[in-house]
C-alpha cells in the first residue's frame, strides 16, 4: 500500500496508522468513545495481509498485560482504551515502564470520575504526566489535536518508545478519537522479520536459541541493585526530558497574553486567538504535543512580556501546575479556564474567560 | 569394590537435568515446588525444547522460577500468567509456551485470566501447583483451603459462612471447549513423579502441536505453611486433599 489520503475518524485513524507502520499486534477491550479502534483492526483483518495480531481481551487488565507480553517479545505492540480502562491498566503500565518495555497505549479519554460520561476529558493528565500506577516511572505523553496527528504519533510514539525502551502513551480525548478529518496515510511498512527483531532487541524473549537465557521482570528483592535500577530508569527520564520536548507556538511573538492548552482544545483556542486579532488583542498559544516531557522552557519562554497567561483544560485545573512550575514568577497572573462533565468551550467562550480572569478582573 | 571403582560415567543412571543450574533454591525443604521445576526441567531437555521454551512464572513461592531452570522467562503480575501467555504464543507461535502458577495466582486473583485463556484454546500449557495455602505470604488462605483447615487468616479454620467453600479449578477447565488436556497429578511417590511427568510432556506437546489449552494440577505439599514436617504433610495431602482433589485426568481429547 502507499500513500493515501482518506476521510477517517480518530479512532479509524490510530487503526489503519498501526497496520501501516508494521505493528505485529493489538491487544484491548471495548470502551466508548474508543471502541473503533477495535473494529476497525477486526475489519482490516491484519493477520491475512501483514501477519499482525489482534485480540479481543476479557478485560483491560488481560489486555495490557499482553501488551507488556508483547513488548517482553521485542514485538511492535499497543493497546487503546478510555479513561475506567486505563486506571485498570495502571498496574501493567507500571510494570513495562519497570521492566523497561517498549510499548504504546491509546487514551482516548472520557469524563470522570468513576464511570463518568462518555463525552470527551482531559481530566487523565496528572494520571498520564505524574505516573500513574505505582513507582517512580514516567510515560513519554503524546497529546494529538488533529486526526493527521493520531496516524503520525502512532509511528512517533514507536520510535521513541523503541528508542528509550519505555512505554509511550497517546493523550487524546473524545473529540479527536470520534471527529472525522481528511488525513494521509503512510505507505504500509514491512513487519521487522525474527532476524531484524533479534538484532534490535537482543533483550527480547524469543527462546534461547545461541545465546544466554533472557528474563523480563521487574522484580529485585534486594534493595542495592533495585536502587541501581531505579537510577538508570531515572537516568533514561532525563535523557527523554532533554531531547524529545515537543510544543508548537502560534502568534506568541509580541503577545499580551499567552494561552496554554494541549490536544483538541488547543484547537478551538486558535480559533479564539484569530477571532482576538481581529479585534485588535494578541494573544499566543503554547500547545504542549508531549505532556511528558513538558515543554516548560517554551511556555516560560513564551509567557516572558506577557500580562498573563491563561490555561484551557477541560478538566477542573490540571496542566496549570505544571505551567506554574514552568512560568515561576509570583509576580504572573496564571488562570486555569476549564469545563467539566463532557462539555466542550467555544472560543467566544475562552475569550469571555480571558476578559474576566486576566484583562479585566473581578476583584 | 571400591567406592572410586563404582563412581564412573558407564554406571550413571541418573543426573540433574542440564537446564537446572546449580543456583540454591529458596523453597522449603519437604516442598513440591523443586520436584515441579526438576520435571519442567527434564522433560524440555528430553523434548529437545530448551530454544524454543518460554516460561511465564507468576506472583507466589514460583515467583523466581527463572533463577532455576535456564530458558527464556517473563514475569507476570500476579494472576496475568495465561493473558501473557496468550500474547506471547500467538505472537510466536512456533514457541513451546507455558505458565506455572499457583492456587493463590491462578484461581483467586487470576481466575478470569486462566477461565478465558482456556476458553480461547490458547495453544499454551499450564502447571498449577495446589497446596490449598499462600506460601510466600506466609501461609494465608487460598481458594482451594479446604474446609476446617487453619491457616494465618482462617485461624480457626476455613469456615463457609465466613469463607465460601474450597474451588476446584480443573473440573471448570475441563468443561470447556477450548482445553484438550486436563488432568490431576501429584509428586508424593516416585510412581507419582513418573506419572507427573508425563503429564506434564503431554501439555508440552500439545503447546507446541497447537492442540488447545492444557492444565497440569500438580496437588502439592506446603509443609511450612500447614506447619507439618515433610512426612506428616505427605500423609495429610493423601488423606485430606485426594477427597477433595482426587488424581487422574479429567480430560485427554
Amino acid at each position: 500500500m502507499s500513500e493515501e489520503v482518506k476521510l477517517l475518524k480518530g479512532n479509524e485513524a490510530i487503526a489503519l496508522a498501526a497496520i501501516r507502520y508494521g505493528c505485529d499486534g493489538y491487544f484491548g477491550y471495548p470502551i466508548t468513545p474508543q471502541s473503533e479502534v477495535l473494529e476497525t483492526l477486526m475489519e482490516q483483518q491484519p493477520w491475512d495481509t501483514t501477519g499482525m495480531v489482534v485480540l479481543q481481551a476479557e478485560s483491560e487488565v488481560a489486555a495490557i498485560n499482553m501488551v507488556y507480553a508483547g513488548a517482553a517479545c521485542g514485538k511492535v505492540v499497543f493497546t487503546s482504551s478510555s479513561s475506567p480502562g486505563v486506571s485498570l491498566m495502571q498496574e501493567g503500565i507500571s510494570y513495562i515502564a519497570a521492566a523497561e518495555l517498549p510499548a504504546l497505549i491509546v487514551n482516548v479519554q472520557r469524563g470522570g470520575p468513576g464511570l463518568g460520561t462518555i463525552q470527551p476529558s482531559q481530566a487523565d493528565y496528572f494520571q498520564a504526566t505524574k505516573g500513574g500506577g505505582h513507582g517512580d516511572y514516567h510515560l513519554i505523553v503524546l497529546a494529538p489535536s488533529s486526526v493527521q496527528e493520531m496516524v503520525d504519533f502512532v509511528g512517533l510514539a514507536w520510535d521513541l518508545a523503541f528508542k528509550y525502551r519505555t512505554p509511550a502513551m497517546i493523550l487524546a480525548d473524545g473529540v479527536i478519537g470520534q471527529m472525522m478529518e481528511k488525513v494521509t496515510l503512510p505507505p504500509q511498512r514491512r513487519r521487522r522479520t525474527m532476524e531484524e527483531l533479534i538484532k534490535q532487541c537482543p533483550w527480547a524473549v524469543t527462546g534461547k536459541k545461541g545465546r544466554d537465557k533472557n528474563i523480563c521482570t521487574s522484580l529485585e528483592l534486594e534493595s542495592d541493585k533495585m536502587e541501581i535500577i531505579n537510577n538508570r530508569l531515572q537516568s533514561t527520564y532525563r535523557d527523554i526530558a532533554r531531547h524529545e520536548k515537543r510544543y508548537e507556538a502560534y502568534n506568541v511573538e509580541g503577545a499580551d497574553y499567552l494561552i496554554v492548552a494541549f490536544g483538541s482544545i488547543a484547537r478551538i483556542c486558535r480559533k479564539s486567538i484569530d477571532i482576538a486579532r481581529e479585534r485588535g488583542l494578541r494573544i499566543g498559544l503554547i500547545r504542549p504535543i508531549t505532556l511528558w516531557p513538558f515543554p516548560s522552557e517554551a511556555v516560560a519562554q513564551a509567557a516572558r512580556g506577557t500580562k498573563g497567561v491563561l490555561t484551557v483544560e477541560i478538566n477542573a485545573g490540571q496542566m496549570i501546575e505544571d505551567v506554574r512550575q514552568a512560568i515561576n514568577d509570583r509576580a504572573m497572573p496564571i488562570e486555569h479556564y476549564g469545563r467539566l462533565g463532557g462539555m466542550v468551550p467555544d472560543p467566544e467562550e475562552v475569550l469571555d474567560a480571558l476578559n474576566r480572569l486576566l484583562i479585566n478582573p473581578t476583584k | 569394590m571400591e567406592l572410586n571403582e563404582i563412581i564412573r560415567p558407564e554406571n550413571k543412571v541418573y543426573a540433574k537435568p542440564r537446564l537446572m543450574n546449580s543456583n540454591h533454591m529458596h523453597y522449603c525443604p519437604g516442598c513440591s515446588h523443586g520436584v515441579v521445576h526438576k520435571l519442567v526441567a527434564e522433560v524440555l531437555e528430553e523434548m529437545g525444547q530448551e530454544e524454543t521454551a518460554i516460561g511465564i512464572t507468576p506472583v507466589g513461592c514460583a515467583v523466581f522460577a527463572y533463577n532455576y531452570i535456564d530458558i527464556d522467562w517473563i514475569e507476570a503480575a500476579h494472576g496475568r500468567a495465561p493473558a501473557i501467555a496468550s500474547a506471547v504464543k500467538r505472537l510466536q507461535p512456533d514457541k513451546l509456551v507455558f505458565t506455572y502458577q499457583g492456587d493463590g495466582d491462578l484461581a483467586a486473583i487470576g481466575t478470569a485470566e486462566t477461565i478465558h485463556a482456556a476458553n480461547r484454546g490458547e495453544n499454551i500449557a499450564i502447571i498449577f501447583i495446589n497446596n490449598a495455602i499462600y506460601g510466600m505470604t506466609g501461609g494465608q488462605m487460598a481458594p482451594t483451603t479446604l474446609l476446617g483447615q487453619k491457616t494465618a487468616t482462617t485461624p480457626y479454620g476455613r469456615r463457609v459462612d465466613l469463607n465460601g467453600y474450597p474451588l476446584s479449578i480443573a473440573p471448570i477447565l475441563a468443561g470447556l471447549d477450548g482445553t484438550c488436556y486436563v488432568t490431576r497429578q501429584s509428586v508424593h511417590t516416585p510412581a507419582a513423579v513418573r506419572k507427573a511427568k508425563a503429564a506434564i510432556r503431554k501439555a508440552f506437546e500439545n503447546s507446541l502441536a497447537g492442540r488447545g489449552c492444557s492444565l497440569v494440577e500438580v496437588v502439592s505439599t506446603c509443609n511450612s505453611g500447614w506447619k507439618l514436617s515433610p512426612a506428616e504433610a505427605n500423609r495429610w495431602m493423601i488423606e485430606n486433599m485426594f477427597p477433595k482433589y482426587p488424581l487422574g485426568d479429567l480430560k485427554n481429547v
